[in-house]
């Protein structure tokens, strides 16, 4: 054979991935393609994609295999030696009813989105990434599955999430948000979820749930967490690799991709007031406020990161300094909103312990004693009066986001952020300006919202009254999942565990 | 005499979640029973896609194959995961020690010529096929409703794309990791007339709609064909050329296609059970795209193997097709 030069790693790894493609010639490319244009989104060469990360088959298989291996011996140890007893206090479980329920499923979604996608580009190197994307996707849905499996057999309220999922009114929060995605143009759902969601926010919800679950002796989901730490790293490059690669395409992108920056960071940020509230109430040893995580991961990570894209004409998301702003509030207006409404959830909701409270002073100096502490309170003097306070009334939702409309204004934090507007003779609600903007970009999309508290008024969530709608439709037990912590069989379990300690003696002697 | 390590057993309130339950009771589950059912979303999806007015997201529409319960289609194989990497990770480690070995004794580099350029003309253009697997199988994964259905796809699609790379690698032995003899094959693939009839099979299947029709395609008729003929037949013809060597680095495919067999056939023949319409509708898939293949495979084996290595592979084919519950069209003459 003639020789020639021999191939670089990545001329080798393209040879391996990108040359199996070839120019069609039996159909048209614009069939074979079908999606890549609507957008509006320009590609002149496919070619310039770099490669995020070079890994063969043969490679992936082995070394996610040997990670396999390792994390389910922990699985088997965990379940063996009934790990869930060493964790820090039973209230820490309702962060995992909240992972498993909202976060869980995404994975599933985003392994069914990755694998359309990665049919669907043209270019075969972006393909063979998002592919990749797909598999590992399909992975973490499946370790968090098993990794949670054991406290399902110990603790009410993880019993049916993906049930839940596509039901229960607050997780339409995440379902809504990943239905976003899947439901727009690839090249969207790329800059959504790779880049937005994967490389700007991951740090605000994969690590306080694993960093969590460090702090609180949760072997099961850290060991997960660590597990997929390699998997995450190359997401994030996924991310920074499609934005970079959009932005350099063709100029007439960048309006486009800036307005999916401004959507997907104002959607990606009110989800993560979820994670917010589990931060710094679910936790009972505490990693960081929420906060200092913000500032940290966004502020400072962000800032650098947008700073950097600045050469490409792309500006900081819009609305982000009231997201800044309001990093001092949203963990304790939620956990407010579900503390009223406990009876409707797959969690628990309790009163901070005094300690806890004292944290939050320290962690919030100018908010949480002028705003918040008196809410519990006023909210702890009812519960000993025997009167939990369970508000039956329910919320006007936001029509995007569709978090209840709870958020204030960035200059008032007395002032509900309330936004409404007409649109084809029908009235919509905001929560925000945030929300509003991305309502008036795409209505015709928005209108279509399956928003849970108006379809349990519409009559289709089995039946017109709450109970009925919490037990048959939601699937949420009453009087074991839901409710109060305090008095809860949860914590009747966990006093039960604590109370027998230390283990009896007479097998072993 | 055994030892037995006591310990201290905790009452569950439940053994299992309750969807898992619901299926197959309250008592302990496989990990692949509590992987793969009822994960996927099934209802209240908030959005119409923008690429497809016509239809939500997860819709069981997509295909005219239908099914009470999506969850019937299982994996005999009960691969979620971690069960699917561990099983592909020992069949590398055995691949990797064939190519290891024929590259350090040169066994490639040492066939004259002649045989060289047989192996890249008839042989490594198959990687091209595996990608149109790829990206027809990693399509059906994203549409395919029900996670037991889906999951085999992405393995299948990734699979694909290891073997393409395997084959890829075979050129780069030839060529000493130069490049050039991957683009002498992908000429042959693109110009000659010989693989004409297989690219424009490959490209044909791209732009089929319905996915249930698509996994009948690529994975029952396309593979079982295309795998009989280019390592059975094929392997056998190379071995006469005086290329036996290149068995040792085809052994991959050959182990794969065993294993495929077992949770295609399921698929296909749990689907065709269900209704008559369904059995109908994956019989006229069966008659439409059938004589195509073996119409497209004929170039290829007149040059190489003798037409009645076809006959063989068909022969295989419709016993596969019999399993299933279906009828074959018979040997194209």
């Amino acid at each position: 054979m003639t020789t020639t030069k021999k191939l670089n790693l990545k001329q080798k790894y393209q040879y391996l991935t990108r040359d199996l493609d070839w120019e069609p010639s039996y159909q048209k490319k614009s069939d074979i393609f079908p999606l890549e244009e609507f957008e509006g989104i320009k590609i002149t060469d496919w070619s310039k994609w770099e490669d995020p990360f070079r890994l063969t088959m043969d490679a992936y298989w082995k070394y996610q295999a040997e990670k396999e291996k390792k994390l389910y011996a922990i699985f088997d140890a965990f379940a063996q030696n009934n790990g869930h007893q060493n964790i820090s206090d039973a209230r820490y479980v309702n962060s995992l009813k909240l992972f498993l329920g909202g976060v869980s499923p995404l994975e599933y979604a985003a392994f069914q989105g990755y694998a359309k996608v990665g049919r669907h580009f043209s270019g075969a190197g972006a393909r063979v990434a998002c592919q990749m994307q797909s598999i590992d996707e399909l992975r973490h849905s499946q370790t968090q599955q098993h990794a949670m499996s054991h406290y399902n057999k110990h603790f009410n309220g993880l019993h049916d999430s993906p049930y839940m999922h596509d039901r229960v009114w607050f997780l339409s929060v995440p379902k809504s948000f990943f239905d976003d995605a899947r439901s727009a143009g690839p090249f969207e759902f790329l800059t959504a979820i790779s880049f937005s969601f994967e490389y700007v926010l991951t740090n605000l919800l994969f690590v306080p749930f694993m960093s969590g679950a460090a702090y609180n002796g949760d072997m099961a989901t850290v060991t997960f967490g660590f597990s997929a730490q390699s998997d995450e790293a190359r997401h994030m490059t996924l991310g920074l690799e499609i934005i970079k690669f959009l932005l350099e395409q063709h100029e007439d992108n960048v309006p486009i991709v800036q307005q999916w920056i401004d959507k997907w960071f104002w959607r990606g940020f009110r989800l993560l007031s979820l994670v917010g509230m589990m931060m710094d109430y679910m936790l009972p040893n505490k990693v960081m406020s929420w906060a200092e995580a913000w500032e940290m991961y966004y502020e400072k990570n962000g800032g650098a990161l947008f700073k950097d894209l600045a050469r490409y004409g792309i500006r900081p998301p819009k609305y982000e300094a009231d997201a800044n702003a309001a990093k001092n509030h949203i963990s304790h207006q939620i956990w407010t909103t579900f503390y009223q409404y406990g009876h409707a959830t797959n969690f628990h909701t309790w009163i901070p312990t005094a300690e806890e409270m004292d944290w939050m002073s320290e962690k919030y100096p100018e908010t949480f004693d002028k705003y918040y502490r008196p809410r519990y309170e006023h909210l702890a003097k009812l519960a000993d009066q025997g009167k939990r306070y369970y508000n039956n009334t329910l919320p006007q939702l936001c029509q995007v986001c569709q978090v209840p409309a709870l958020f204030t204004e960035t200059d008032d934090p007395t002032m509900l952020s309330h936004r409404q507007l007409e649109h084809e003779g029908e009235r919509y609600h905001f929560c925000s300006d945030g929300c509003c903007d991305i309502f008036k970009n795409e209505p015709e999309k928005y209108v279509q919202a399956w928003l849970p508290v108006h379809q349990i008024y519409q009559g289709n969530c089995g039946g017109a009254e709450l109970p009925k709608v919490l037990s048959d439709y939601y699937h949420i037990n009453i009087g074991e999942d839901n409710f109060e912590y305090v008095g809860s069989p949860d914590q009747k379990r966990w006093f039960e565990i604590k109370g027998i300690k230390p283990a009896k003696s007479k097998d072993a002697a | 005499m055994t030892i037995e390590i006591k310990t201290d057993s905790v009452q569950p309130i439940r053994h299992t979640y309750s969807h898992i339950a619901r299926r197959f009771g309250d008592k302990p589950a496989t990990r692949y029973q509590e992987a793969s059912f009822d994960i996927a979303a099934t209802t209240n999806f908030h959005y119409r896609p923008l690429w497809d007015a016509e239809h939500e997201l997860n819709d069981v529409n997509l295909s005219a194959v239908k099914m009470k319960d999506w969850y019937e289609i299982t994996d005999p194989r009960q691969f979620y995961y971690g069960a699917y990497v561990g099983n592909r990770a020992k069949m590398q480690e055995g691949a990797e020690t064939s190519y290891g070995f024929c590259e350090k004794r040169g066994l490639l580099k040492r066939l004259d010529e002649r045989v060289q350029t047989s192996i890249l003309k008839y042989l490594v253009p198959f990687r091209h096929m595996n990608q149109a697997a790829n990206m027809n199988n990693s399509s059906i994964a994203s549409e395919a409703v029900g996670a037991t259905a889906a999951q085999p796809h992405i393995f299948q699609a990734m699979d694909h794309l290891g073997m393409g790379q395997y084959l890829s690698r075979i050129a780069l032995m030839i060529d000493g990791n130069t490049g050039s003899a991957l683009d002498i094959s992908k000429n042959y693939w693109m110009n000659d007339p010989i693989w004409q009839p297989l690219r424009k099979l490959a490209e044909d299947s791209m732009v089929v709609r319905d996915w249930f029709e698509l996994t009948v395609l690529q994975n029952l008729l396309i593979d079982k064909a295309i795998f009989a003929f280019a390592y059975e037949a094929l392997d056998d013809w190379f071995a006469q050329q005086g290329a036996e060597d290149i068995s040792m680095l085809t052994e991959f495919m050959r182990d794969w296609n065993k294993d495929p067999l077992r949770w295609v056939t399921a698929v296909v023949k749990t689907a065709a059970a269900e209704s008559d319409s369904n059995r109908e509708a994956i019989q006229s898939w069966v008659d439409k795209w059938e004589p195509e293949i073996f119409a497209a495979l004929k170039p290829l084996a007149m040059q190489t193997t003798g037409i009645e290595a076809l006959e063989n592979v068909h022969a295989q084919l419709a016993k596969t097709l019999q399993k299933a519950g279906l009828q074959t069209k018979g040997f194209p003459a």
